[in-house]
């Protein structure tokens, strides 16, 4: 891997930035590989890294049917948080944020880590009360969160109406400052390329389809469009198509797979500072380096792999943004997508064993997964090691739908991201 | 939006319904005899299907009544609805093949 520096960079700007070439090889698959993981999002990625650099596990191959962060990496609104109330989320949430305020050197590779701050608006007595019971529950768990009267949102976001006069009028609001956003793209490329440099195989345009097992059933290796590719073990990180690839062993997961959607509009100057989120009345919004506004949309209410959402989920939004933020009425939309997220009944992600010897899963993420990105990879990274989970993602066992240890994150926020 | 034939009511769109999830899921009848594992299955356990899919659906804000649905959930197109206690017609529940991937909007 040749490393980006000032004189890296100097000397290229000389040559007509020609010398830099591919970030990471496409090599063919091999028979076999001691680790292979299915899936070459950001969590996959960031797993095959980790894998590599805090274990020395380096003959591990990415299989990623599409192109790496094609899937809801590339596709979400890159909200980064970590003030969830339970302590076991508040522990995995937070690892990875710490994680993330490296990462860019880490990886020698910008990941546009931005900590503008993330403000969630409270608008009715309900929300004031349980916001400030996750501030209080958040800073037990020495995570910092605050709580801002409505004239301080104003101040630390001023397109924020708070005259009042609102149908659902802004009370206050939760602020976690070093929240933010980060560059979905170069997070997977990040990534991407330092597994590679280590020995990683990324395998693009190359699908899953069916997982091979031996007498005992333990698992073997995968069926893929390009033959099959023996493992030791197997990671499966397919997001929305956890259910199909667990199938292709026999397991049938306690998962639901709900398009969700997003939308930019055109690009503009600087005019939004920071990351707001509104549960009351479901929007969220922060501005891209490029300017436009990036906005993020609910769920349909059905299961669909469509990769398409309905119309009236986005317009829904934007009559919420619009309500909140009177100034974007006039704005144009530019570009809307969907991706397909995988859901728990918990809302909380299940990483660790199955019932399958030797077949792991880390899924369930939802709506809100790319703020765990490397923390996911950390300890999912861990698990594949070692055979057992890190401390932190010990309890997002599959089991805890059996013994009802829920990590009911659904029932605390009832928001997404 | 969807265009959902209500068994009742006719053509009606998406907005007037809310989706029940995944149909056919019996209650137990001697819950005291279930294990773990079967509340785990019978509470959390979803088919989750990339294809046919039978599920619920209310027509909350029209007849108020629930009935059944297949839908394909890879084009999001509905195959047939039918009232509670009814078969539906199509039972041959073979899941989209791959092709069936050129619905996927990439963005
Ligand atoms: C519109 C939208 C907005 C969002 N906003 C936020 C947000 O603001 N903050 C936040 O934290 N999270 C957000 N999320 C959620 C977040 O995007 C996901 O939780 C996270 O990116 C999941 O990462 P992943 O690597 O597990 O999945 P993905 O990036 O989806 O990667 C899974 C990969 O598996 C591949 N795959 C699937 N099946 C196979 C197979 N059979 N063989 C080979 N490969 C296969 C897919 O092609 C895909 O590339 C949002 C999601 C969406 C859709
Ligand atoms: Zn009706």
């Amino acid at each position: 891997m040749r490393r980006f520096s000032l004189s890296s960079l100097l000397s290229e700007s000389l040559k007509g930035h020609r010398g830099w070439g591919r970030q990471w090889r496409d090599p063919q698959p091999k028979p076999a590989y001691d680790v292979v993981i299915v899936g070459g999002g950001g969590h996959g990625l960031a797993t095959a890294y980790y894998l590599a650099t805090v274990h020395g596990i380096t003959n591990v191959a990415v299989i990623e049917k599409g192109w790496i962060g094609g899937g809801n990496t590339g596709r979400n609104t890159t909200i980064i948080r970590s003030n969830y109330l339970y302590d076991e989320s508040a522990a995995l949430y937070e690892h990875a944020l710490k994680l993330w305020e490296g990462l860019s050197q880490e990886l020698n590779y910008n990941v546009m880590f931005s900590q503008r701050g993330v403000l969630m608006l409270a608008h009715n007595l309900h929300d004031v009360q349980s916001f400030k019971r996750h501030v209080y529950a958040n800073r037990l768990n020495g995570i910092d969160n605050e709580w801002l009267t409505k004239e301080e949102c104003k101040e630390f976001c001023p397109p924020i109406d708070i005259s009042g006069s609102l149908r659902y009028p802004v009370l206050g609001g939760a602020l976690q400052r070093r929240a933010g956003t980060a560059r979905h793209d170069a997070v997977a490329w990040g990534y991407a390329r330092g597994a590679d440099a280590r020995g990683v195989d990324i395998i693009q345009n190359c699908e899953v389809k069916g997982i091979r097992r031996d007498a005992s059933g333990a698992a073997i290796g995968v069926e893929t469009t390009r033959g099959y590719i023996g493992a030791k073990r197997i990671g499966v990180v397919a997001a929305g198509h956890t259910s199909t690839v667990m199938a292709m062993a026999d397991v049938q997961m306690p998962l639901e797979s709900y398009p969700l959607q997003a939308l930019v509009s055109e690009p503009v100057k600087p005019v939004f500072p920071c990351v707001v989120m509104s549960n009351a009345v479901h929007a969220y919004i922060s501005q891209s380096d490029k300017g436009e506004l990036v906005i993020g949309a609910g769920t349909d209410q059905y299961t669909s792999y469509s990769q398409q959402g309905g119309l009236h989920i986005t317009t829904h939004t934007l009559d919420a943004i619009c309500e909140v933020f009177p100034q974007f009425t006039r704005m144009r939309m530019l570009r809307s997508w969907g991706g397909i997220v995988d859901v728990t009944p918990d809302r909380s992600p299940i990483i660790g064993k199955t019932p399958v010897e030797n077949l792991f899963v880390n899924c369930g993420w939802g709506t809100g997964g790319f703020k765990a990105t490397p923390g996911s990879g950390h300890v999912f990274a861990h698990t594949l090691a070692t055979g057992s989970p890190h401390a932190i993602n010990a309890p997002f066992t599959l089991d805890r739908f059996r013994t009802g240890r829920l990590i009911d994150e659904a029932a605390a926020a009832a928001v997404a991201h | 939006m969807l265009l959902i034939a209500c068994p009742y009511c006719g053509n009606r769109p998406e907005t007037e319904f809310r989706c029940g999830g995944q149909a056919h899921i019996a209650r137990p009848s001697d819950p005291g005899s279930l294990s773990d594992e079967q509340w785990a299955e019978h509470l959390f356990v979803r088919s989750n299907p990339r294809g046919v899919h039978a599920e619920r659906w209310n027509h909350v804000h029209g007849c108020g009544r629930w009935f059944n649905a297949r839908r394909d959930t890879v084009s999001d197109r509905f195959l047939e609805t039918y009232k509670m206690g009814e078969t539906p017609q199509s039972q041959k529940s073979t899941s989209t093949d791959s092709t069936s991937t050129q619905a996927e909007a990439r963005a």
